[in-house]
Parts: structure tokens; C-alpha cells; sequence
């Protein structure tokens, strides 16, 4: 941990806010409604379940809370978390619960 | 709904996205609290919120910068995981793109998960809604979001405190974004898609720099697409 350089951080700040607004409008700005291949589509289907997991299973997999081991309550309250939302499809239901089984297990395990 | 308004589809859109005003807060609070703690001003830590809009690729910037990471690959790592965003853009284009140009940009800025996730849904299941409907929608989904967005980082900075590691809110990011997939996994395709996105990710573990998110996201995509190719194929065969 260290001190942030300010200059650093106002090069980040506005590299990401002008990198981010890019990233945003490179499609439905710049492309607007001329058609796009079917074959861009089909995968576009498959962006939020692709990236999304990716994004967390190292997150729950190595949790930089315990320092990156494996750790059993995290990686149950991950499990309950998919199991209700798939099943309920209620996104608020699932995080209660990922949430709820979290907390109970580090107080029994922990506590 | 075959009469409804775009100003119906504004207050539809509310209220789908009102639920995540659940996640917003949280979140926000978290970045205002380790912004602070990590010697944001309460300046800095605004206009990044406000500028940027984008908290995975907030927390990652963060994170970086105070490991000492070369300032490009700060940039580098945290448009990489908000390259997700660009996707979004993409898949709502044949739903939004004939919206006047200042909509479309006024939209691109709040596209995020939440939004692109009750849109995707929505366009899905109305096909025949109009292109102004559709941007009423849409723009609903995010007026509950942003402000509290917005507030609960201000809070979190304000705040500034060391929130208690017993409430383990490292862990509400993973939740939050798992509650939003698992509805998404409608098809096996989808679940192929998932899988295989997740397996590469763990096993590219090692490459530097965020990379192995792109690489498992992009192999993710592939996969998923191909499986509806070949489910596709099966379902002429029979």
C-alpha cells in the first residue's frame, strides 16, 4: 500500500472516464441501427454469462479477504447465491440468501 | 400492454430496476469508504464516480493503483473489465440504435449491468415494442440506480471510517453479480457458455495484467455460440 500520486490518479480517472464512455457508444452510437452479421449476435447472446462468471469465480476461488486461500463459507454463499437465483430467477432472493448463508457460516464457523 | 405509452414503459422500467437500488447502495458505500481510506479527497473520489460510472472498473482501478501498478496498466486492467460494457453496447444496438444520436449517447453512459440486464430481458420478451418505448424503458431502469449510486458513495466518503471486517463486505461484489447471472442461464447454451468462461478463468489464473478475464470471456462467447449452433442443428436433424 502506498501513497497515490495525484497526477496518477487524475491520468486514471480521466483515462477511465473517457475509455469507459468509448467502450459504451462504440456500438449504439457509432453503429446505430445498420444491421450486424448474425454471427456477431449469436455471440453477443452470450456476453453478461460469459463475462460475469469470469469476472467471479476468482473472487470466490481465491477471496482476497483470507489472502486468496480457498475459503468454505465464501465459496458456499457463492453456491446458495447461483442455486436460488437460477431457480427463483428473483435476483434479489438470491443475493438474500448468498448473503444470509455468508453471515451464518462465519459466525458458526468463526464465530 | 398493447396501448401502452413510452411514459408506461418509463415507470415499468422503475420498477424493474428499483430492486437494485440493494445493490447500488452497498456498492456505492464501499467505493466512498476505500476511496477514502485509500487518500481520495472527497473531490477525487466524485468525480470518479460520476465520470467513470462503472464500479468493477472503479474497484480495480483502485486496487491497482495502490499496488504500485504502471499507470497504463491501471488503465489497461480496468477498461479490460469493463470491456463487458462495450458487449452491452453492441447487444442493445439492434434494440436501440434507430434512437436520435444524443439519446443513444446519453444512454451509452448508463449502460451498466443492471440496466443491460432488465433491458435484454424486456426487449426479449416484447418484440413488438417501439424504438421510443424501449429508450422510456431503459431510462427508467437506471433513474432509481444512479442517484443512489451517486449518494451512497458520497455517504461512504463522508463516512470515511473503517467499516467492521467482520461484515465481510468484500464478499457483496461476488453475490451481487452471481444473483444477476444465474437468472441469465435460460438455455444450455448459456450454461456451456458459463462453464466454459469459468473453468478458463481459473486455470488462467496466472496471466497478468486482468488478461485472463478477456480470454475466458471471449472462449465463454465462443463456446456458447457454437452450442446453439449445434442445438440448433440437433433440433432440424430430429
Amino acid at each position: 500500500m502506498i501513497q497515490i500520486d495525484p497526477t496518477t490518479l487524475w491520468i486514471v480517472i480521466i483515462g477511465m472516464a473517457v475509455g469507459s464512455f468509448a467502450l459504451r457508444f462504440v456500438f449504439i452510437g457509432l453503429v446505430g441501427d445498420r444491421a450486424m452479421p448474425a454471427w456477431l449476435l449469436r455471440h453477443l447472446r452470450y456476453t453478461a454469462v460469459a463475462i460475469i462468471p469470469a469476472l467471479v469465480a476468482p473472487l470466490v476461488v481465491w477471496p482476497a479477504a483470507t489472502g486468496g486461500s480457498p475459503d468454505m463459507p465464501r465459496l458456499l454463499a457463492a453456491l446458495v447465491t447461483a442455486v436460488i437465483g437460477y431457480l427463483t430467477r428473483n435476483v434479489i432472493w438470491a443475493m438474500l440468501a448468498g448473503a444470509s448463508t455468508l453471515y451464518a457460516l462465519l459466525f458458526l464457523l468463526q464465530g | 400492454m398493447a396501448f401502452s405509452t413510452p411514459k408506461s414503459y418509463f415507470r415499468a422500467g422503475f420498477r424493474d430496476g428499483a430492486p437494485f437500488i440493494l445493490v447500488a447502495i452497498p456498492f456505492g458505500t464501499l467505493f466512498g469508504v476505500l476511496a477514502t481510506e485509500a487518500g481520495l479527497s472527497l473531490i477525487e473520489t466524485m468525480t470518479f464516480t460520476f465520470t467513470v460510472f462503472a464500479g468493477a472498473a472503479q474497484f480495480t482501478a483502485l486496487q491497482l493503483l495502490q499496488e504500485e501498478t504502471p499507470t497504463v496498466i491501471v488503465l489497461a486492467s480496468a477498461l479490460a473489465v469493463n470491456l463487458r460494457v462495450a458487449m452491452y453496447s453492441a447487444s442493445l444496438t439492434p434494440y436501440l440504435g434507430a434512437a436520435p444520436l444524443w439519446q443513444r449517447a446519453v444512454a451509452a453512459y448508463f449502460t451498466v449491468d443492471q440496466s443491460y440486464a432488465c433491458s435484454m430481458i424486456r426487449f426479449e420478451q416484447e418484440p413488438q415494442m417501439t424504438v421510443p418505448q424501449r429508450m422510456a424503458y431503459f431510462f427508467g431502469t437506471v433513474t432509481p440506480i444512479a442517484p443512489m449510486w451517486y449518494m451512497a458513495t458520497l455517504a461512504g466518503a463522508a463516512l470515511g471510517t473503517q467499516i467492521p471486517e467482520s461484515w465481510a463486505l468484500d464478499f457483496a461484489l461476488p453475490i451481487a453479480f452471481i444473483a444477476m447471472a444465474a437468472p441469465m442461464l435460460r438455455t444450455p447454451a448459456h450454461m456451456i457458455a458459463a462453464f466454459v468462461s469459468i473453468v478458463v478463468v481459473l486455470l488462467a489464473g496466472a496471466v497478468p495484467y486482468n488478461l485472463g478475464l478477456i480470454i475466458a470471456g471471449i472462449a465463454g462467447m465462443m463456446a456458447g455460440a457454437h452450442a446453439e449452433v449445434v442445438f440448433e442443428r440437433r433440433k432440424e436433424a430430429v
